[in-house]
């Protein structure tokens, strides 16, 4: 039983992470039916841009913390839109979700060549160490991970719920055409998700980086379990994000735990079948309405 | 997008003359290739015998995309299924390779059912996210049953085939029996997509609803069109394997399969020549832009996403439209 | 519609570029630059470039100096063979390369074809067991290591049971096969067996599995990032038995990321900047001076590779591609003779070799070498 918990809270911990990295997925899709296959690059990038701007400037950490940052949300955020999304948004889902996947070879190769093939420590904010949670270990870096990740569900909630403008952001995602005869600029609305977005993957990047290093290549795996977590828990509702991603993580854990550690990672991929074809808009999601 | 009615009524008329065309294409392109690599040296010829057997494999899915307006994100593994299946048969149990290449089209054609049934269920993206799935389960069982398919070592040795006697063994041989094989296949799909089996494809891709109501049994016509799609998969694996001479998993991965995709929209889906510009820049392209050094990749990646954003319909959509502009004698875009 | 394929042409015959004249000793580097491979391969790519650096300052090969052109596999067999035939189609002296077992065995038929010499990185046992006499390893193999692991876990850590952790890549996955009939030989118990994936980034449940097998040692046998991501959730899980491993564990990128975690790791070391001879702390030197970085044991084989064909051209005076390998087949080539080299190597008739390795400690964040272990046949 002992052995169960810990599998079970290493499981959640890694699955704060799967959810970190889903909920900027989710969000772009709502309002722009953009699939982002370069969603793990995001999250490696930043890290790894930090690093490159404090090695290029020589500036102290949180100088090139600020260049970086700053700099990957005027790029990824504000760019991506309105570079890469806004000419192909009109034809449909599918030659946008290819775009996504040249971008994630260029972020991918651009980290390698610009700045390192091997992988590289990041500085963590959080102190090291760990808790006992239930006789298991979790590192305080995970614990940060789990409360940054509900803080940012919640704080997201909040705003789709609580303001104005997150209320015209919802309205935007529900039904462009009608949000744009009320008068709400749907323009800047979606806009203003891939800044969210961008920032959310900056977050990610900085709790993730420092266990699991700063490497081009780490957006990979990172990438697809954000995705499986995002089909899972709902592909149009951000909480679904936070569901799939521990789900997946659970899962996950006790797949090497119980199941066989060469096969691990078809267990998450049989749930995901099985939630598509039981419960296709995801365990969190509503049904959505048929557009022809 | 703009000019629905107009653009659309004089679809079908442009469209069957550009196919006309297209077979034209085919067989010059057939000629061409046969003679083109001469003085080429084995590398180059390797080159364009791999973009051969890659435009099979997008030939398939864009029959699957292009035509029925199915996603698949598992043709690298249907691929794979091929290659191994070939592999297999002719390395440990000497088949010859002409039945292996057959039965690696039946086995991808029937697993191909039986994963469209999803399709049936459930449509659009739900139907890739199935096919992201099974992609990976493939290239788990293909990297972990070691016993059946060497596992991450991989098969080597595997033996080219002749042809009624004929050695296909150098380079030039086996390209030349490539060109065939294509232009073969690709026959059969430009036969397919003009029969009355085709026409029940596009409606489908282009309202399903319409479709149905038309009396098209979209049920058999998704199936139908995703297994012919996979077999196309398969056959590619039965060829992938004996050009290579050695295969393992890495070239079945999914990201394999999301490359193949890129291959099929950057060629222009729905195109018959679209998946032969797209294995093109997939497959050659790369091989090309080698002399840039490390960067090469970037540059490759670049061109790609530039390319989608200009012309959201590929290299072919590009074409059709300055053919339109042309022959209309007036700008691009410039419609009502 | 008749562009694209004219543009085929014309980019097949771009690639078709003619063979350059010999005023160059041309090698090319067929290695994973990019995909599951590239850091390996980026580390044996820059070990190269220095050898040729190195080479050239002091007059090249017979006086012409030497250029190594630098080919990406994507760590995929399919391009692999398409760089590996374009070396050959470019008429190159030898070619060195790759690093993973699918890329070399998708490419050694096509040297030996071409007589041509292949110096490749890779470790798994089986690619010089198929009788190809143009393949040359610049490392041990792993059916030559793993039995120094089974007898230092038997003689020295006295463990009676070990769990074994492994990345399911080629690398691992034939460490591992050769790792368990030596355990079974040296009477050792497996206590669990565990597969990880290449760019693995959470270990957590396998540490936990580790934890839980109880086992009297841990050998760990993975690449060099996740080393250090599966050494800090050991400790994190509060495993406390020894961690042995091979190579990879005891390298200097994985006690930079592991950081404390690594301290007490040990095991042995085919290759190593911090090795007890002055070659090899000279080339980690100016290696991190050239590059900003330690090199890891695959920065150290590409140098070694560019000196093997040295080596041999000097001694057959003259730049016979066939010969250079017929030269390389058997011969024991030393630093004295050498300095290239790094350490005295003989190069068996199967293309493995046969040198010194190092039995290493990690202490306070720093590589130890405690013995030095002689050849298998000095």
């Amino acid at each position: 039983m002992a052995e169960f918990v810990a599998f079970l809270i290493a499981g959640v911990a890694t699955g704060a992470i799967y959810a970190l990295a889903a909920i900027g997925f989710t969000l772009v899709w709502q309002t722009s039916q953009t699939i982002n296959f370069a969603q793990g690059e995001f999250v490696m990038l930043p890290a790894v841009l930090v690093l490159l701007a404090v090695k290029l400037l020589g500036a102290p950490l949180w100088l090139g913390a600020l260049v970086g940052i700053l700099a990957f949300i005027l790029v990824f955020g504000l760019g991506f839109k309105v570079v890469v999304v806004d000419p192909m948004i009109r034809h449909g889902v599918l030659p946008l979700a290819i775009a996504t996947m040249a971008l994630s070879t260029i972020m991918k190769e651009g980290a390698k060549d610009g700045f390192s093939a091997e992988a590289q420590n990041f500085p963590s904010f959080v102190p090291t160490g760990t808790v006992e949670v239930l006789g298991a270990a979790v590192s305080l870096q995970h614990a940060a991970i789990i409360v940054v990740a509900l803080a940012a569900i919640g704080l997201l909630q909040w705003f789709v719920g609580g303001t104005r403008l997150g209320r015209q952001m919802q309205a935007t995602a529900q039904n462009p055409t009608v949000a744009r005869i009320l008068g709400i600029p749907v323009e800047r609305m979606v806009l203003l998700t891939f800044v969210i977005n961008a920032a959310l993957a900056v977050v990610a990047s900085v709790l993730i980086s420092p266990l699991y290093l700063a490497k081009f290549s780490n957006g990979e795996t990172i990438g697809l379990f954000a995705f499986i977590a995002a089909i899972v828990g709902g592909f149009n509702q951000v909480r679904g994000a936070l569901v799939g991603g521990l789900l997946i993580g659970v899962v996950d854990s006790l797949a090497a735990a119980y199941v066989s550690t060469q096969y691990r990672l078809a267990v998450p991929l049989i749930l995901l079948v099985a939630i598509i074809l039981l419960k296709p808009e995801g365990l969190m999601g509503r049904k959505e309405e048929r557009r022809i | 997008m703009s000019a629905p009615a107009t653009a659309s009524a004089a679809r079908p008329a442009s469209r069957s003359r550009l196919r006309d065309g297209a077979l034209l294409a085919l067989v010059l392109g057939a000629a061409i290739l046969w003679f083109a690599p001469a003085g080429m040296g084995r590398y180059g010829t390797y080159v364009l015998s791999l973009w051969l057997v890659m435009s099979i494999a997008v030939m398939g899915l864009n029959l699957t995309l292009g035509y029925a307006g199915q996603t698949s994100l598992a043709q690298a593994a249907f691929m794979g299924l091929g290659a191994y299946a070939t592999a297999i048969l002719t390395t440990t149990y000497g088949v010859n390779w002409y039945a292996a290449f057959a039965l690696s089209g039946l086995l991808t054609f029937c697993i191909g059912i039986l994963l469209g049934f999803p399709a049936l269920r459930v449509r659009t993206h739900y139907l890739a996210f199935v096919t992201l799935a099974f992609s990976t389960l493939i290239w788990l069982l293909l990297r972990n049953e070691q016993w059946l398919t060497g596992g991450v070592f991989g098969i080597a040795n595997i033996r080219r085939p002749g042809f009624f006697g004929l050695r296909l063994d150098g380079a030039l041989a086996f390209h030349r029996f490539l060109v065939a094989v294509t232009f073969i296949l690709a026959l059969a799909l430009w036969w397919l997509v003009r029969s009355p089996w085709g026409r029940a494809f596009m409606a489908l891709r282009e309202n399903p609803v319409r479709a149905a109501s038309l009396g098209v049994d979209t049920r058999a016509y998704t199936l139908l069109a995703f297994a012919i799609g996979s077999a196309y998969g398969g056959f590619a694996g039965a060829l992938y394997a004996p050009l290579v001479e050695f295969i393992d998993p890495s070239p079945f991965s999914l990201s394999q399969s999301l490359f193949l995709l890129l291959m099929v929209v950057a060629g222009g889906s729905g195109y018959l020549l679209g998946p032969f510009i797209g294995a093109l820049l997939g497959v050659v392209l790369p091989e090309w832009l080698r002399f840039a050094g490390s960067l090469y990749l970037i540059i490759f990646a670049s061109i790609v996403l530039i390319l989608l954003i200009i012309c959201p319909q590929g290299v072919s959509g590009l074409a059709e439209r300055g053919w339109q502009a042309l022959r209309r004698g007036r700008p691009a875009g410039g419609a009502p | 519609m008749k562009s694209p394929w004219i543009m085929a042409a014309a980019l097949a015959i771009g690639c078709a570029l003619p063979a350059l004249a010999q005023d160059k000793v041309k090698l090319v580097d067929v290695i994973e630059l990019s995909g599951a491979g590239a850091s390996a391969g980026t580390n044996f790519k820059n070990g190269a470039d220095l050898a040729a650096a190195d080479i050239n300052a002091k007059g090249g090969i017979l006086g012409k100096p030497v250029e190594v052109i630098h080919y990406d596999t994507q760590t995929n067999p399919g391009a692999t063979r398409a760089a590996v035939q374009r070396a050959i189609d470019e008429d190159a002296y030898a070619i060195l390369g790759p690093v993973f077992s699918g890329p070399i065995s998708a490419s050694m038929q096509i040297s030996q074809r071409a007589e041509v010499a292949q110096i490749v990185a890779g470790e798994a046992a089986g690619f010089t067991q198929q009788g190809n006499p143009y393949i040359f390893r610049t490392s041990l193999s792993q059916s030559a290591a793993m039995p120094k692991i089974a007898k230092y876990l038997k003689d020295t850590v006295k463990a009676g049971s070990v769990a074994v952790v492994w990345v399911n890549n080629d690398f691992g996955k034939g460490g591992r096969d050769a790792i368990l009939p030596e355990l079974e030989k040296a009477g050792i118990k497996v206590a669990a067996d565990i597969a990880t994936e290449q760019g693995q980034a959470d270990f957590a449940a396998d540490a936990i599995k580790v934890k839980n097998a109880n086992a009297d040692a841990i050998f760990v046998y993975l690449n060099e990032d996740e080393s250090a991501r599966f050494l800090r959730a050991a400790k994190q899980q509060g495993v406390a038995k020894p961690m042995i491993g091979e190579t990879t564990l005891l390298g200097a990128k994985v006690i930079e990321l592991a950081g404390d975690a690594a301290n007490g790791v040990k095991g042995h070391v085919g290759l190593s900047v911090d090795a007890p001879l002055p070659g090899l702390q000279d080339f980690g030197k100016r290696f991190q001076q050239k590059y900003g970085y330690v090199s890891d044991h695959n920065g150290i084989k590409g140098y070694m590779a560019v000196h093997m064909v040295k080596w041999a051209t000097e001694k057959q005076k003259k730049l016979d591609r066939k010969g250079l390998a017929d030269t390389l087949r058997g011969a024991t080539i030393t630093v004295a003779e050498e300095p290239g080299i790094l350490i005295d190597t003989t190069i068996l008739k199967n293309g493995d070799l046969d040198r010194e390795s190092f039995l290493a400690e990690v202490v306070d964040g720093k590589q130890v070498i405690n013995t030095v272990l002689p050849k298998l046949n000095p």
